[in-house]
């Protein structure tokens, strides 16, 4: 357990390692900050003084010691765009686009295990074959599609729900949250079921694939010899192990989601992370891409990593392996 | 070395015995009446948007052709359709079905390039790594490791990003789709390689590769002439479910703002362009394009997903 534990921590050093690297070398050698920012008609002087406050004017393996010396306390520098500090904007954007993925990922789990299994049981009913039918065309509808489509339907023809923000909002602190108030409910339920079906045909689609091949097994087979009810080998022994690569993907899947809610957030104007990391693309924001891309890496391997601990912790043949 | 090595590829994956070999296979297979339909639909989308010069109603590129006092038109069934514009026109006086029949095949272009050169970098790298093994391999699948940690769509992103950040050209119209093909083929080689790598491993132990190697062959003729052959059908499949999901990137960066600019517009970019007019109801616009590329998509998916099962020994056991 603990041995898995290590080398998933050294592998997730060597990845946020490879991350930090790509986010200094974008920070420091990709276009010219000091030409982005300065006035057209700035002054040699001016430029080189500005230069100078940016600090590149200094040798690059001390720009990439104090980057990481800055990252590691949370500096993430100042957004050329506005002259606000990076970790500020991030902190204000994060529990914007954590609520959605949040809600996301529950609608996607409680729609795609129950569709899944019932896939999985009945292979060849009529309903199977639809659910299936309709999980295809889900899965080739890009995000912004569904959301072009919800929007016109429930906000431009129906005038149902609202099409862009986050509602009226409550700070709990430093968290802004659209749960306690109405419309910031009823602005959520649009981007959240964009962001989340594409999200469900996948887990349906893996539960059916997982649960068929499980049903199949030799344990299974034994447990209906022994003549144990259908309800609970489908429930108690096939679907639990059915559950497992579920927890590895879902677990996986939210740092997609993060990645996703980009064109989701794009789609519906909504203040999170993504819509302010595709901003700072076309503004050429070096320093906020920089951060998004550290941030949502460390995110990323923090999951990984939590997945895989999970993963032993589920699996007592991972266990004893590691033992 | 490279160079004889590239065409030896070449060669040994094309091998006409193999690909005629597949196409009986595939012919015995019988695909059911969906897959054959989205054969079809694929087939007839992919002629139209290859020869949309030919068969479009105008050209959607040229300024001069249309005429502001058409914008906005409904499309022909709808009240206020005009005979000219069966799918409307734009804020522009752009007729639609010309401008969706040469966004889709920009789209299919760039989709199906960076299909190509994931899988030319995919295959030599999976090869490669499954035949030399030790620190090759190591290096090569953990820099994979590390790219497949991220969605694809934010290191294209990141990619299309960067490239207009460090060269000004790549946002010419003229360079932009190679900087759209590169930021997806980075991310699907990876694919390519994990598949192609564990077969080469299997195809290595093999008796006639030991022969070969006994016998002094080269190690690149080895993997490229006689390896490659054996393990290219995954590299098939792969490349057809790639391709649906390369054409979903391109849209997305496109729409995005990151992708093909207005004046040379893929399906992606003609949906951006139409989303800005989706609240003023002016539906047309946006959903013709958006349509297209759903079914395009659709159509790639149903014959990649059968061809997945077709492939997958497991499954066919089971049928």
């Amino acid at each position: 357990m603990i041995r898995i534990i290590l080398s998933r921590l050294a592998q997730m050093l060597m990845v946020m390692a490879a991350v930090t690297a790509v986010a200094f070398v974008i920070f420091r050698y990709v276009g010219d900050p000091v030409l982005i920012m300065a006035r057209e008609d700035a002054t040699p002087a001016e430029k080189a003084a500005l230069r100078q406050q940016l600090g590149l004017d200094q040798p690059v393996v001390v720009q990439f010691g104090k980057f990481v010396a800055r990252v590691a306390t949370g500096d993430l520098g100042n957004s050329f765009r506005n002259q606000r500090p990076v970790a500020g904007l991030i902190a204000e954007r994060l529990p914007a686009t954590l609520e959605l993925v949040l809600v996301a990922t529950l609608l996607a789990l409680l729609l795609g295990i129950p569709l899944g299994v019932y896939c999985a049981l009945k292979p060849e009913g009529w309903l199977t074959r639809l659910i299936q039918t309709v999980s295809l065309v889900g899965i080739s509808t890009p995000t912004f599609v569904t959301g072009i489509v919800l929007i016109l339907v429930f906000s431009v023809w129906l005038k149902w729900l609202p099409s862009f923000g986050r509602g009226d909002v409550v700070r709990l602190g430093w968290w802004s949250t659209g749960f306690l108030t109405s419309s910031g409910l009823r602005s959520l339920v649009l981007p959240s079921v964009t962001l989340a079906l594409f999200q469900v045909t996948l887990i349906m689609r893996l539960v059916r694939a997982e649960m068929i091949d499980v049903l199949s097994s030799d344990y299974i087979r034994y447990a209906r010899a022994r003549g144990l009810p259908a309800s609970y080998i489908h429930r108690k022994l096939a679907l639990r192990n059915a559950l497992m690569p579920v927890i590895t993907v879902t677990g996986l899947q939210i740092g997609a989601l993060i990645a996703f809610a980009i064109v989701t957030e794009t789609v519906f104007q909504w203040p999170g992370m993504g819509l302010l990391f595709i901003q700072a693309v076309s503004f050429v924001d070096l320093p906020v891409m920089a951060a998004y891309l550290l941030f949502v890496g460390f995110i990323f391997v923090s999951i990984n990593m939590a997945v895989d601990v999970i993963y032993a912790l589920v699996d007592p043949r991972l266990r004893t392996r590691a033992a | 070395m490279a160079m004889p090595g590239l065409v030896t590829a070449v060669i040994g994956a094309l091998r006409i015995k193999r690909v005629l070999g597949w196409v009986i296979t595939l012919r015995r297979a019988s695909p059911p009446l969906p897959v054959l339909l989205a054969g079809m639909v694929a087939g007839t989308l992919l002629l139209l948007a290859l020869f949309a010069p030919q068969v479009a109603p105008s050209n959607p590129l040229d300024l001069a052709s249309f005429n502001l006092a058409d914008s906005e038109i409904p499309p022909l069934w709808a009240e206020g359709g005009d005979r000219r514009f069966l799918l409307g026109t734009d804020n522009q006086g752009r007729d639609m079905l010309s401008a969706i029949l040469y966004g889709a095949r920009v789209s299919i272009l760039i989709g199906g390039g960076s299909v190509l050169v994931a899988a030319l970098i995919g295959v030599s790298l999976g090869l490669v790594a499954g035949y030399l093994g030790g620190r090759t391999d190591a290096v090569i699948m953990r820099i994979g490791d590390v790219i497949l940690s991220f969605p694809t769509i934010l290191l294209a992103l990141l990619v299309a990003g960067l490239a207009r950040a460090v060269f000004p050209e790549a946002g010419n119209p003229r360079n932009v789709p190679f900087v759209l093909i590169s930021a997806i083929a980075i991310h699907d080689w990876v694919q390519y390689a994990r598949t192609v790598r564990a077969a080469t491993m299997v195809e290595r132990a093999r008796d006639y590769i030991k022969a070969a190697r006994v016998i002094g062959l080269p190690s690149t003729r080895i993997m490229f002439r006689h390896i490659l052959p054996n393990v290219m059908s995954p590299v098939l499949v792969i490349a057809t479910i790639n391709l649906a999901g390369a054409v979903l990137t391109e849209a997305t960066l496109s729409f995005l703002g990151v992708g093909m600019p207005p004046t040379y517009p893929s399906l992606g970019t003609l949906i951006r362009i139409g989303n800005e007019f989706v609240f003023s109801g002016i539906w047309w616009i946006a959903l013709f394009p958006a349509l297209t590329l759903v079914i395009l998509v659709l159509a790639v998916n149903v014959i990649g997903d059968w061809l997945r099962d077709r492939f997958n020994p497991k499954l066919r056991q089971r049928a």
